[in-house]
């Protein structure tokens, strides 16, 4: 499978991300979008550490490049976790505060 | 056509179309859903390229814990429906072309990068993706790293429970 199929794949699933963050007023749509970003750049890591792997078996049997690629995306996803967890709280603080979770509201910080 | 292409090709228009169904949804909950598929497919994307401890990890956090916590946060404040307005229709579609130009720059970025012209990916092979070999990359060169997310996960649930305490 060559590597540019992976490519795109993940570029679409990026640019679909952008999309729905500039276009949907919904903060935890929004924050969804982000989600969506972040995934496709854990499967373009994935797919980049597949193919340095294969490269690197080619010179040595027991080689185990490309497992550090394995090793991010997974502290990708703890920190994802931990990012989701005070980020939806901020969104609940905010509902609290202005009863609506418009982005629009938030363009001042402050009041 | 082998039957690995068949299930990218298969798994990536599962993985776009409901991508796209994330934004065309009204309704939070139903764009929460599509967006389980979408890791579903992405985690058939890691089993396809046997990143199998991956693949179950995306599940169970992604899919089960953090799309759950979105769920309950939106039942919990409870949007209705006509509580959001949409944004006008010039700026969904300036939104659409600009991410629409970002997707071709970079295609047309990705088409003339000459590193990457020809190369292959292993797909089924290699043990990379196995609990084993990560395991024990994890918990010898990558222990201290290990310990300090442990520590940012405390510092994010102390966070989450100030600012929610409020």
């Amino acid at each position: 499978m060559p590597i540019q199929y992976y490519i795109y794949l993940c570029l679409a699933l990026f640019s679909i991300g952008v999309t729905g963050v500039l276009t949907r007023r919904n903060a935890i749509v929004v924050f969804m979008c982000i989600e969506l970003m972040l995934n496709a750049v854990n499967l373009l890591l994935v797919a980049f550490s597949k193919m340095f792997h294969g490269y690197a078996l080619v010179q040595n049997a027991t080689s185990t490049t490309g497992i550090d690629a394995q090793i991010f995306v997974f502290f990708i996803m703890v920190v994802a976790a931990a990012e989701v967890s005070v980020g939806l709280a901020i969104i609940v603080m905010m509902y609290r505060n202005t009863h609506s979770v418009d982005i629009n509201f938030l363009n001042r910080l402050k009041n | 056509m082998s039957i690995i292409q068949v299930l990218f090709f298969a798994l990536s228009a599962f993985a776009i179309g409901s991508a796209i169904m994330v934004l065309v949804s009204k309704n939070p909950i139903h764009s929460v859903l599509w967006l389980i598929l979408v890791f579903f497919a992405i985690s058939g994307h890691y089993i396809l390229l046997n990143a199998q401890f991956l693949a179950i990890v995306n599940i169970i956090v992604y899919a089960g814990a953090i799309m759950v916590l979105f769920l309950f946060v939106i039942m919990l404040i409870n949007v209705k429906k006509d509580s959001e307005p949409q944004k006008q229709f010039l700026v969904k579609l300036l939104g659409v072309v600009a991410g629409g130009s970002f997707l071709t720059l970079l295609v047309a970025l990705v088409k003339q990068t000459a590193q990457i012209q020809g190369r292959n990916l292993l797909m089924k092979d290699g043990v990379i993706g196995l609990i084993h070999p990560l395991g024990k990359a994890l918990f010898n060169e990558y222990v201290v790293p290990f310990e300090i997310s442990s520590v940012l996960f405390l510092s994010a649930m102390v966070g989450a429970v100030i600012i929610g305490k409020k």
